[in-house]
């Protein structure tokens, strides 16, 4: 998957099923959304939450930054990865599966 | 053939090497001793069960050891494996359970079902929302838009910043971190290798993206202040 993708993957914000609700019922505050953020980009929020969520994005440049910034994190964490296999390291591998293999052949 | 979206499904199915496009042509060809067959699982996998073996024991060699017992495992294990879940959720299981055995010997303990004090911390330092007033749990201090993110999210140094952010963070969000957001692997394997509720998983998740988000920020304010 390249990076791309990955973050179409992130921008996505599933839609969710169950959720911890936020105490109130009211408006999100910008110290209770943060809270969120993970809930929200993982679709965990319930409808109601999920529909105050957008509604403070809506109107905060402060929390649009906020989750952007969530979102570009979990891209450079993504690219961390990509280490290459050690070739002697595949190679002990290889040798115990012949080694399995004959074992099991006889 | 045209690539189909497959939206939401949690584990595409790679195309391996050699052809193998699923599971079950994959394990057939492993019982039948197919020697292509499990160099390309191998290549497909060992990277990310070295990855998650370190994360139990303390150095590089003891986590290569734990990873040839895991695919040893694999090869003892595949002729009564059910496929009740995706080969790599099977694999990535031994190898947990192998990793904490090697941990047990080496005095090192792994809880994930205890959350520590430090689950509680919030995400974000309350100095920058307000405390009083109209205002109170508003931005005081609001975040900024990173300047240029794709790029200077995927340099090199910010790489760096990255790692030292993640090896900085306990043990079970480390892990968590690494299978979600390193690894790329699904919520619903990451549950059912590591045996915690996905409620669980996602408080593990918060707290360590959070971390990593904190560690940006700082780094590239820095980098910004500096002429």
């Amino acid at each position: 998957m390249t990076w791309k993708d990955r973050l179409g993957r992130i921008a996505r914000g599933r839609r969710g099923r169950a959720a911890p609700a936020v105490p109130g019922g009211g408006e999100l505050t910008c110290q209770e959304l943060v809270e969120l953020v993970t809930d929200y980009l993982e679709g965990a929020l319930s409808s109601g939450d999920q529909h105050r969520f957008e509604a403070h994005l809506e109107g905060c440049d402060g929390c649009e930054a906020y989750l952007e910034q969530m979102r570009g994190t979990i891209l450079a964490v993504g690219g961390v990865a990509g280490a290459d296999l050690d070739p002697a390291m595949r190679e002990r591998l290889m040798d115990s599966f012949r080694d399995w293999r004959s074992r099991r052949d006889v | 053939m045209v690539p189909v979206d497959r939206g939401s499904s949690p584990e595409p199915a790679r195309p391996a090497e050699g052809g193998w496009t699923d599971d079950a042509g994959l394990i057939e060809a492993l019982r039948k001793g197919d020697e292509a067959a499990y160099r390309a699982l191998v290549d497909l996998h060992t990277a990310t069960l070295l990855r998650l073996a370190s994360m139990y024991v303390s150095n590089h060699e003891l986590a290569a050891d734990v990873v040839q017992e895991t695919w040893i495992g694999v090869l003892q294990g595949i002729d009564r494996f059910e496929e009740r879940s995706s080969l790599k959720t099977w694999i990535c299981r031994i190898l947990v359970n192998k990793a904490k055995t090697a941990a047990q010997r080496e005095g090192r303990a792994i809880t994930f079902s205890e959350l520590g004090d430090d689950e509680l911390a919030p995400a974000v330092d309350p100095e920058r929302f307000h405390a009083l007033g109209p205002d109170r749990g508003q931005w005081s201090l609001a975040p900024q838009e990173w300047d240029r993110p794709e790029e200077r999210l995927l340099s090199r140094e910010t790489r760096a910043v990255v790692e030292r952010a993640i090896a900085d963070l306990p043990t079970n969000q480390r892990i968590t971190i690494t299978m979600r957001d390193i690894e790329d692997l699904s919520s619903a394997h990451t549950c059912s290798v590591l045996g915690i509720s996905e409620g669980n998983q996602r408080v593990l998740l918060h707290r360590a993206r959070t971390h990593v988000r904190a560690a940006l920020e700082a780094y590239f304010s820095d980098v910004t202040d500096t002429p």
